[in-house]
């Protein structure tokens, strides 16, 4: 049995009538990284807030560490690394400034602080840069520094908002590489939020979907596909050198190879569904009644499509 | 990337206010790098050379005065005399030292919400309170030092000008002008603090505070008046003083409190803020007041002027409290 670090309970949030988090169970163990997806005013920043004790809950509870964030909010923020959306620095001083502002309000000493501060920015890359002033940092020096500021503190839980927000491509990948292996070599409990689907899914160990205040589904990518396409499952199209033309017989006989569920078609194309791969089967069967086969594609179901899906039920509740 | 890091385990000092004095210093060193407090400063470091320029060039003729019961009080002539070409410093200060506060206080919290550092700090483990707290001692500490360096520099060349030596009396008088001094930019600077709160953007903020201001100095003076010529008959009976509540209701600018608490605490001649009777000024020797009685005069206006900063201060931290950390 994993041990849960941070557990959430019933959690509500109301802001006037509408409740931006609604009934929020979730429990996140020891040394995971959880990506919180959603799409913006999800109301994962609120879940968050709730969680550090800066927003008071309607209802329910968050429990970080075990401690309750209502009731003891300052034992929670010294062990909890936190890291918002747009992160800011006092541009007037310089990044080692920063940072040992951040140490020495942990409680650190003047000198522990500056130690530490140099210690985190070689960590993130950024010994370098020690003695600019954060004003003239790039938008990815950035959001090294505000990983090093989380680090400072030596945290058992680090939270991030946004934290791939405004960097290239490139930068995302090293930023996301770093706080897996951080992650990794030192037992730290990752949350972020974000709704850039393929960069979570390449480092979360499970997700939680998380639309209109309410968690939709969690678990691994594997599980939620599973989760969601039980009834669809596979789909196979078939694409010819002509439009389709397939007999009554055709159609019957193929509907009779086990558990294809329907077909489609559309203009050179043919779509077919099923609960098992069938693609080879399909294939023969389509080779020995002489079609013209030009192309095969399977589809499998990725992080992607389980989004899309979420946004489309969204799309049709409203 | 190379990452290595070998110890990642420093002992956390125990020392509790580690934090909150780390705050202080770090306010105290933004203010003192930021613009609008130099150009502040030096706008009342000129004041103040000018007018102690002023006073020094007639101090003879002020001191040989035998009329004036307190002539012999060189320092506090030193803060008050003037020839007329320019106010003594003390009414400088009255006009100069509301911009001060506003000046320091006007983007205290929104401009760290506009940078969004105010989350960062506050997903630290301190009190949400310390940080306001911490701004508001860092700007007491920062005044007090300004207008003490003031005094003691004016002491100084006083001394060396003179060779006169201060007397107790000259000293407490000239301390607790400086502490009237700092409530009174306090004062602006907890009123411009809860506009800083209250409002997201520093323009606005600086306007609001700016605007209650000339309200206080200008507009508050005239309004009254105009009050005052309505409601009072016009009669020849009562129109030679004005009516008491008014009267009162002029005296609650905090500008009017602040010069009458100066004034009374600088020039000890002064025995009443209000009109006197004809009784009552019968059998007065022209004397000046010792300490205790000056400051028993402006008891009022000095508990009046610190309770406004106190309230200001209090409606800041519970605007605060009750924020929206959330941008």
């Amino acid at each position: 049995m994993k041990t849960s670090i941070i557990e959430l309970q019933g959690l509500t949030k109301r802001y006037g009538s509408i409740n931006v988090v609604d009934h929020l169970n979730l429990s996140i163990h020891k040394g995971e990284i959880f990506g919180l997806l959603g799409p913006n005013g999800a109301g994962k920043t609120t879940t968050i807030l709730m969680m550090l004790g800066l927003i008071e809950p309607t209802s329910g509870f968050a429990k970080v560490c075990g401690y309750n964030s209502t009731s003891s909010p300052i034992d929670i923020k010294s062990k909890v690394g936190y890291m918002p959306d747009s992160v800011g620095f006092y541009d007037t001083m310089t990044g080692l400034e920063n940072l040992m502002y951040i140490a020495q309000l942990n409680g650190l000493s003047r000198l522990e602080a500056e130690k530490s501060a140099i210690k985190v920015m070689k960590m993130v890359g950024l010994e370098n840069d020690l003695n600019t002033k954060t004003g003239a940092y790039s938008r990815g020096m950035k959001q090294r520094l505000g990983l090093a500021d989380v680090l400072i503190k030596e945290p058992e839980v680090i939270i991030m908002d946004e934290p791939t927000l405004g960097i290239d491509p490139s930068g995302v990948k090293d930023f996301l590489k770093l706080i897996k292996t951080l992650s990794r070599q030192h037992g730290l409990t990752v949350l972020l939020s974000s709704h850039h689907l393929n960069q979570v899914q390449k480092i979360c160990d499970r997700v939680g979907i998380f639309v209109k205040g309410k968690l939709l589904a969690q678990g691994n990518i594997e599980q939620l596909s599973e989760q969601l396409f039980s009834q669809t499952s596979h789909q196979v199209s078939i694409t010819l050198n002509e439009p389709i033309s397939l007999t009554q017989k055709d159609e019957e006989e193929l509907m009779q190879l086990a558990s294809v569920e329907n077909i489609a078609k559309e203009g050179n194309q043919l779509h077919i569904n099923c609960n098992k791969i069938l693609t080879p089967d399909i294939v023969r069967f389509m080779v020995e009644k002489n079609y013209n086969i030009f192309g095969v594609h399977q589809k499998t179901y990725g992080l992607e499509d389980i989004y899309q899906k979420y946004f489309e039920n969204q799309h049709l509740n409203v | 990337m190379e990452i290595s890091y070998t110890d990642f385990s420093i002992i956390k000092s125990s020392n509790k206010n580690v934090p909150f004095w780390a705050m202080v210093r770090k306010e105290i060193s933004d203010h003192i790098r930021s613009w609008q407090f130099i150009i502040l400063l030096m706008i009342i470091a000129l004041t103040f050379f000018a007018s102690m320029y002023v006073a020094i060039s007639n101090l003879n003729s002020a001191v040989s005065n035998t009329n004036d019961p307190d002539h012999l009080l060189i320092y506090l002539k030193l803060l008050t005399i003037t020839d007329g070409t320019l106010p003594p410093f003390h009414v400088f200060i009255s006009f100069l030292g509301p911009l001060l506060g506003i000046s320091l206080g006007f983007n205290a919290i929104n401009s760290e919400q506009q940078n969004s550092t105010l989350i960062r700090v506050m997903a630290q483990p301190i009190y949400r309170d310390n940080l306001l707290l911490s701004k508001f001692i860092s700007v007491t500490i920062l005044i007090s030092t300004m207008f003490l360096t003031l005094a003691l520099l004016m002491i100084g060349a006083g001394l060396l000008i003179t060779g006169v030596p201060i007397e107790l009396e000259e000293v407490l008088r000239i301390v607790s002008y400086i502490i009237i001094c700092v409530f009174y930019v306090g004062f602006w600077f907890s009123l411009s603090i809860i506009f800083s709160i209250r409002f997201k953007q520093a323009a606005t903020a600086a306007i609001a505070s700016i605007g209650l201001w000339l309200f206080f100095t200008i507009f508050h003076s005239m309004i009254l008046n105009v009050i005052s010529k309505i409601i009072i008959p016009k009669s020849i009976l009562f129109s030679s003083s004005r009516y008491s509540w008014i009267e009162t209701l002029f005296h609650m600018a905090p500008n009017q409190l602040y010069t009458d608490a100066t004034t009374t605490l600088l020039m000890p001649k002064i025995r009443s803020l209000g009109p006197m009777s004809m009784e009552q000024m019968a059998g007065a020797i022209p004397n000046s007041l010792p300490i205790r009685d000056s400051l028993l005069i402006v008891w009022p206006q000095v508990s009046g002027l610190i309770s406004a900063t106190i309230v200001c201060f209090a409606l800041a931290y519970y605007l605060f409290m009750r924020k929206e950390i959330k941008c």
